[in-house]
């Protein structure tokens, strides 16, 4: 038995994507600048897909460009709109995807940026008051992701827009966890900048997005040719391209029915485990949360030891200890909503995905209590109490 | 995570888990904090047969670990190499040495088995102190 409840991390190309995929590879193999027929079957594809994201967020095709994916969409925003400004202050959160947190940390020691990190409470979730308060004459870009990939908990980025829409500050959004899940509509949230992600959403790895509202000025990334309205230079990935338009628009078309799905598994699996398993606790906000996520920590025990438990019993999750980790921190998000590093060390994330079945969740409450009893009875730090 | 194979067997069946009543000597060292805390419990006695008789040696040792797979497996392999062996020696075995009986460790583990051999260090040396506190 197998159950893959690591949906945060990645999730597998669903099989209409592949097919989708498939002829770009080998059959319409054409570049998408040439201007023989080739050229025409890719540069067709690559329209059609870059209307497919942009009607899923209501954004124009004009202001989606293709890049390798949520990583470099973070950088590629960030970066540019900061190199392009005589201002000096940003805004972010505590508990930012590194892919944005390490970006923010290298303006800051390397360029002298000012960086404000907003505190975002027990709950995992930014409180606008803080923002405002937050909001000086040199801020130039607040960059807050949507939904939080680690706790799944989900900003009031439409409030954030608002404001950052009144005072005419640059607003960017991490929405890498959200995108394909969450109902984003650019106009209506007020974004400026947004990055997404394919295989979050069971498209293929290395392709992306970074919506660009029509008025925001942002120069290339690197220097090339002029694919992608000459801001990412390179010949552009089809395939990738197709599968991950694909997958938004199947994404898109059943956001309702999948949710609703995972909300009802994941609350099985949260109320299950903290019924049945004693000092257990979900982190982060239960209702300002994606219905795929349950982050739950174990008092008294460590979570590599958890997790490669589960391994063996064909589970697999992730977890917030740094023992898991190369870097041997524990995680910064759970830090950031009050944890102590022992209750880091002890948290487990579970992440639902389509396939999930309420068979695989049942399995995960049988197997989950004795190993966390047989752990603590091992723990020196469960006689203390 | 790449374990060998020997450290995935002590991980999911340690050895010498537990307390000792009345120990003679207990090693707690690590921290919650940093992700791993072990507790060695020793009891020493004089052997009476073979190589080392007269001498003391380690005649029970049992363990209580909080962290990782490689922090378990190393604490319950410690307790094995070090049982049945005169203190001196056992104080001698390193970080490298359970290691190596574990056929390898990742390198970023490394540390859990410096825990193991620290803790048992910790365990003998109260032992000393508790013995030269009763003269």
């Amino acid at each position: 038995m197998k159950i893959y409840l690591d949906h945060g991390a990645t999730t597998p190309v669903d099989n209409e994507v592949l097919k989708a995929m498939k002829p770009y590879f080998n059959e319409k193999y054409g570049n998408a600048s040439s201007v023989h027929s080739f050229g025409d079957e890719a540069r067709e594809a690559l329209d059609k897909s870059r209307k497919v994201i942009a009607d899923t967020i209501n954004a124009d095709p004009s202001e989606i460009i293709f890049t390798s994916g949520g990583t470099e969409s973070n950088n590629f925003a960030i970066k540019e709109i900061a190199f392009d400004t005589k201002k000096r202050h940003i805004i972010t959160t505590t508990f930012e995807h590194p892919a944005v947190k390490s970006v923010c940390k290298f303006l800051e020691e390397k360029l002298c940026f000012k960086i404000t990190h907003l505190p975002v409470g027990n709950d995992g979730v930014v409180k606008i008051d803080d923002l405002k308060k937050a909001i000086t004459e040199d801020t130039f870009l607040v960059t807050i992701m949507h939904a939080n990939n680690e706790i799944g908990t989900i900003n009031p980025i439409e409030e954030i827009g608002k404001i950052c829409r009144e005072k005419r500050i640059i607003f960017h959004t991490d929405a890498v966890q959200s995108f394909g899940k969450l109902n984003i509509d650019v106009k209506k949230m007020n974004i400026d900048l947004m990055s997404m992600s394919a295989h979050k959403i069971y498209g293929p790895k290395g392709i992306g997005a970074l919506y660009v509202r029509k008025g925001i000025k942002l120069n290339p990334m690197f220097q090339g040719g002029s694919q992608e309205f000459k801001k990412r230079p390179g010949t552009e990935n089809i395939p990738g391209i197709v599968g991950f338009a694909k997958a938004a628009e199947i994404a898109n078309n059943r956001m309702e029915k999948d949710n609703e799905k995972m909300r009802e598994l994941r609350d099985i699996l949260i109320d299950g485990v903290l019924d049945t398993i004693p000092s257990s606790a979900l982190n982060g906000s239960a209702e300002k949360r994606m219905t795929n996520n349950a982050n739950i920590r174990f008092d008294y025990v460590e979570g590599e030891s958890m997790l490669m438990h589960l391994n063996l019993k064909g589970i697999a999750c992730s977890t917030g200890s740094a023992c898991s980790s190369q870097s041997l921190q524990p995680s910064h998000v759970l830090k950031a909503i009050g944890l102590s590093d022992e209750q880091s060390h002890g948290s487990l994330r579970f992440t639902l995905g389509r396939q999930t079945t309420k068979k695989d969740i049942n399995y995960l409450l049988k197997v989950l209590p004795p190993i966390i009893e047989n752990l603590r009875k091992m723990s020196p730090l469960y006689k203390c109490r | 995570m790449q374990y060998s194979k020997k450290v995935m067997e002590l991980f999911t069946k340690p050895k010498n888990v537990g307390e000792i009543k009345n120990a003679d000597g207990i090693g707690e060292v690590g921290n919650p904090s940093c992700g791993d805390m072990m507790s060695i419990y020793i009891k020493v006695g004089k052997a009476t047969t073979g190589k080392n008789k007269g001498k003391e040696i380690l005649k029970d040792i049992k363990f209580k670990t909080y962290g990782c797979a490689a922090a378990i497996a190393t604490s319950s392999m410690i307790t094995e190499m070090a049982k049945g062996k005169t203190l001196e020696d056992a104080e001698k075995l390193s970080r490298n040495d359970i290691a190596e009986e574990l056929g390898g460790l990742p390198p970023i583990k490394m540390h859990c088995s410096n825990l193991a051999a620290d803790g048992l260090k910790a365990a003998i040396e109260n032992y000393r102190k508790n013995k030269a506190k009763k003269k």
